[in-house]
């Protein structure tokens, strides 16, 4: 899935929360309705606040509700009232904790992170800062050409790549053939993390680099008049100016980058009438919905999926703790 | 752009700088070589694409073509249409649905603003999943899985939406214009539709279209609600079609056609749309 909402594209669309809402703080200078009209924000709000209800709220809570019981089947499990939902406390969350499979797909994706993320957010970094060269050349061309996979549909993506790593049909292996250079096997073992990772990367790094450019464009230009003239290389510039001030982005890149990994779904469900042996529940979230639809056990898979949506909460409210620390110690 | 003020640093001079040039030319390459690849491979026929080099062109295009569009009474076109449908429809709720809770956020105060808007936002923070199993399971009770619908309801509401409006809105309808409206005697929502709709116009758009790419790209939802083909996106279809072609290779053609077809539509949209596409409004940088 880390087709829409999760593309880290998706996510990081609110990547600027921190900053944004104090700009909006600041900006928001409450007009002030007499009588005839203070319900009016009420009113408008109506929409946002019965779609979040009925498709988050509600969802939530089921989930919850289904991850503390399991169904009980009486007799053969035939006939009318021989399947019921009872109670069943914490016992499905004990089980997610010693369930090996769900452990296996969490440190997959871990696995596939530690490729991705810094790959993926060094290279956006990368094309960034060239971008915010000065007397670079063809920069308009390559800000779009890079930004273009953005367009590309996550699963699409991830077929037209499952194509190229095909020997018969991928430009790589006649390369490597002409060369006479071994030819790996892409769609085995550790490759397989590879192959994955380079579909992501080339998914997400546009969308990344466009935001750190973003806030590189922000910088004021004196800032960099006063470096040259005492002689600092465009090089330094980048390095002891630039990046420092980009940081924010680049976490709060981050911190949406590693939400995105802990739910990747589409490049291994793609990959995978193409390949051997990937188990259904490689990811977390393979895991899930193998377990709700594959194996019936919506219970279960409701207590795993909450497990997830726990673990993503830690791991975010732990992220932006250290993002802000980033943050203020830049400003201070 | 502003880097132009910086040509005439101590080091002056016109000459190109090569290496971020260089750099900056091999990212475009690498992020080009799919695209360029389905472009040609669409062109090679069954035997073509096996036996031929990669990025020689084939004869196949027009065939493949009428393949595609015959394949199954032209499904195909049938799953474009829907994920227009579905693109289409879910960014213009969600602009509509966004336009009035981020206005009602971003220019009222009231109790509980923030609140809602926290919760709101802690919203994207939710795996997918986690949401589109018990929605899927809640839908079904109501008979409402595997329909239309069942598509449509969970992909409004955007909580990133709501957040770029209440910033664009805070900072581009000003406060004394709508107290004036009110002093001339205008209701609430004629002030929301007639001036704070207009002036917001550039943030609805931006909101529309990250949702139309966000709903056209989405796999997930779809995989997990849609059991009947006739009503898939073209994202689910070209995956069944793949499944398919793992013990047909025969249909690998078609799909190499039809991601082609596929990518085209938001690849151009992309392109005529790009001056429009507020991509600083896109890191929350609004300047009023």
């Amino acid at each position: 899935m880390t087709s829409a909402p999760l593309k880290g594209a998706g996510l990081v669309e609110a990547g600027p929360l921190a900053d944004g809402t104090g700009t909006a703080a600041q900006t928001v200078r409450p007009s002030r309705p007499r009588r005839r009209g203070r319900s009016a924000p009420y009113w408008f709000l109506v929409p946002t606040l019965t779609l979040f209800a009925a498709f988050t709220v509600v969802p939530i809570g089921y989930a919850i509700w289904l991850s503390l019981h399991r169904v009980q089947v009486k007799g053969i499990g035939l006939g009318k009232g021989a399947r019921q939902q009872v109670w069943n406390g914490l016992g499905n969350y004990t089980d997610v904790l010693k369930d090996s499979e769900f452990g296996h797909s969490v440190l997959r994706a871990f696995g596939y992170g530690l490729i991705v993320i810094p790959t993926m957010l060094g290279l956006a970094l990368l094309f960034a800062l060239m971008l915010d060269t000065p007397r670079a050349r063809s920069a308009p061309f390559a800000r779009l050409a890079i930004f273009l996979p953005y367009a590309v549909p996550g699963i699409i993506a991830a077929l037209m790549w499952g194509f190229l790593y095909l020997p018969d049909v991928s430009p790589f292996y006649y390369l490597l053939d002409k060369l006479g250079l071994p030819q790996p096997d892409l769609f085995d073992g550790g490759n397989l993390y590879l192959s994955f990772a380079n579909i992501a990367v080339w998914g997400g790094t546009g969308f990344n680099m466009i935001v750190i450019y973003t806030a590189l464009r922000a910088i004021p230009p004196d800032i960099y008049e006063a470096a040259r003239i005492d002689g600092a290389s465009d090089l330094k510039i980048a390095l002891r100016i630039k990046v420092p001030i980009v940081l924010p982005s680049l976490v709060l890149t981050f911190f949406f980058s590693v939400i995105a990994t802990l739910q990747v779904f589409t490049e291994p469900m793609a990959l995978k009438p193409l390949t051997n042996g990937l188990p259904s529940s490689w990811s977390p979230l393979m895991a899930i919905y193998d377990k709700a639809f594959l194996q019936s056990d919506i219970y279960g898979a409701s207590a795993t999926a909450v497990v997830l949506a726990l673990a993503t909460f830690v791991l975010s409210f732990t992220l932006l703790r250290i993002s802000d620390r980033y943050t203020r110690e830049d400003r201070a | 752009m502003t880097p132009l003020t910086l040509t005439a640093g101590p080091k002056g001079g016109r000459r190109t700088a090569w290496v971020p040039t260089l750099v900056l030319l091999l990212g475009a390459l690498y992020c080009l070589i799919p695209i360029a690849w389905v472009v040609v491979a669409a062109t090679k026929d069954r035997s073509e694409l096996f036996s031929t080099f990669t990025f020689a062109p084939g004869s196949g295009f027009f065939r493949n073509l009428s393949d595609l569009t015959a394949y199954r009474d032209g499904i195909f076109w049938r799953w474009m249409a829907n994920s227009a449908f579905y693109a289409g429809l879910g960014a213009l709720l969600s602009a509509a649905v966004s336009a009035a809770g981020g206005y009602a956020l971003g220019r009222f105060a009231f109790r509980g603003r923030e609140a809602v808007f926290k919760m709101i936002l802690a919203g994207v923070l939710v795996p997918s999943i986690v949401l589109a199993v018990p929605q899927y399971l809640l839908l079904s009770k109501l008979g409402m899985a595997d329909s239309y619908l069942a598509m449509l309801l969970p992909s409004i509401l955007s909580p990133y939406g709501v957040y770029l409006v209440r910033i664009y809105a805070a900072a581009s309808v000003p406060a004394e214009l709508m107290e004036a409206a009110r002093m001339d005697g205008a209701s609430e929502w004629r002030i929301f539709s007639r001036i704070a709709v207009p002036m917001m116009m550039p943030g609805l758009i931006t909101v529309f279209l990250f949702q139309f790419v966000g709903i056209w790209n989405n796999f997930l939802l779809p995989y997990v609600m849609l059991a009947d083909d006739e009503k898939f996106p073209i994202t689910l279809g070209l995956y069944t079609l793949l499944a398919q072609g793992a013990s047909q290779p025969a249909l690998y053609t078609l799909v190499i056609t039809g991601c082609l077809l596929a990518v085209l539509p938001l690849i151009g949209l992309f392109l005529v749309i790009q001056r429009f596409w507020s991509l600083d409004l896109l890191s929350g940088s609004v300047k009023a």
